[in-house]
C-alpha cells in the first residue's frame, strides 16, 4: 500500500510539467519512504529522512523554483525527439535487469527481519555505533558540509562577466 | 498463516528499490528542466538508501544505517552546491534547459 503510493508520487513528480507541483510530490515520496523506514525498524533514519530531506532539501528546491520564477516547462522545447525513446528502452532495460537480479537467486535472503532490528534502529544505538566504529568519517562529513558551504557561498555571489 | 508486517519478504524491499531507481533514470534522461534532474538524482539516492535499510535490518547489521546517515549529509551538499551552480548559470544565460547549458562542450 505504502510501496503503491510511494511508486505512484514518484511517477507524477516525473510528469508533472509544474517543477514546483513535482517538488510537492517528491516530498510525499519521501514521507511514504519514511513509513517504509519504519517498517523496517529504523526509526532515527525516518525521522532524519523526514527532517532533512523533506524539511530541508526540498525547502532548498522550492526556494530556488520560486527564486528562478520557473513557469511551464514546455517553454523548454525539445531539440532530439528520439533521445526520449532511447532513454525509455535503457531504463526498461535497467529496471528488466535489477529485477531479474532480485528474483534469481530466490534462497538468498531470509525471510524475516532479524531479531536484532529492533535494537539498531533506536537514535541510542545508531549514535553508539556512529561514534565508537565510525568517527573519522563522522567527522569527515563535517568538512565536506563545511566545504560545500563555502564552495555554495562563493558560487552564488560570484558575478560571471 | 499470520501475515505480520516483519514477515515481508527482502526481496519486495528490493524491487520498490529497484522500480524507484528506474524512475529516477527516467526522470533523468527524459526532463529537460535542471532542477527536476536534480530531485530525480535524489530519488536515485534514496531508492538505494531503502536498499541499505533493508539489508541493515534483515542482517541485523548497523552498518548499513549508518551509511545512510553519510549518503543523507552528502546528498545535502550535492543538492546545495547544484542549486549554487543552477542559480549562477541561470543568471547567465536565463535559462534551465539544460540542452541549452553547453558551456563545457568543446
Amino acid at each position: 500500500m505504502i510501496a503503491v503510493a510511494a511508486v505512484a508520487s514518484a511517477v507524477l513528480m516525473v510528469i508533472q510539467k509544474n517543477p514546483i507541483k513535482s517538488v510537492l510530490f517528491m516530498i510525499v515520496n519521501f514521507f511514504c519512504l519514511a513509513v517504509i523506514y519504519l517498517l523496517l525498524h529504523a526509526q532515527f533514519i525516518a525521522i532524519i529522512q523526514i527532517l532533512v530531506y523533506a524539511g530541508a532539501i526540498m525547502v532548498l528546491f522550492l526556494f530556488v523554483i520560486m527564486l528562478l520564477n520557473l513557469g511551464d516547462e514546455s517553454l523548454l522545447k525539445e531539440k532530439v525527439n528520439f533521445r526520449k525513446t532511447i532513454a525509455y528502452i535503457l531504463s526498461g532495460v535497467i529496471l528488466l535487469e535489477l529485477i531479474v537480479g532480485i528474483i534469481l537467486p530466490p534462497n538468498l535472503h531470509p525471510i524475516r527481519q532479524s531479531p536484532d532490528a529492533f535494537k539498531i534502529g533506536t537514535v541510542e544505538a545508531i549514535g553508539a555505533t556512529l561514534f565508537q566504529n565510525y568517527l573519522l568519517p563522522f567527522e569527515a562529513v563535517s568538512i565536506l558540509l563545511l566545504a560545500a558551504i563555502v564552495g555554495v557561498v562563493v558560487l552564488a555571489k560570484k558575478k560571471f562577466k | 498463516m499470520n501475515f505480520t508486517l516483519t514477515e515481508i519478504p527482502l526481496n519486495y524491499y528490493l524491487a520498490l528499490s529497484a522500480i524507484l531507481f528506474s524512475i529516477g533514470i527516467v526522470g533523468v534522461l527524459t526532463r529537460r528542466n535542471a532542477i527536476i534532474v536534480f530531485i530525480c538524482i535524489e530519488m536515485m539516492l534514496n531508492s538505494v538508501n531503502l536498499t541499505l535499510v533493508a539489508f541493515s535490518a534483515f542482517l541485523g547489521n548497523p552498518a548499513g544505517q549508518i551509511l545512510v546517515f553519510f549518503v543523507m549529509a552528502v546528498a545535502a551538499a550535492e543538492a546545495a552546491v547544484g542549486l549554487a551552480i543552477v542559480i549562477s548559470i541561470f543568471r547567465n544565460k536565463m535559462t534551465v534547459n539544460i540542452d541549452e547549458i553547453n558551456i563545457m562542450k568543446w
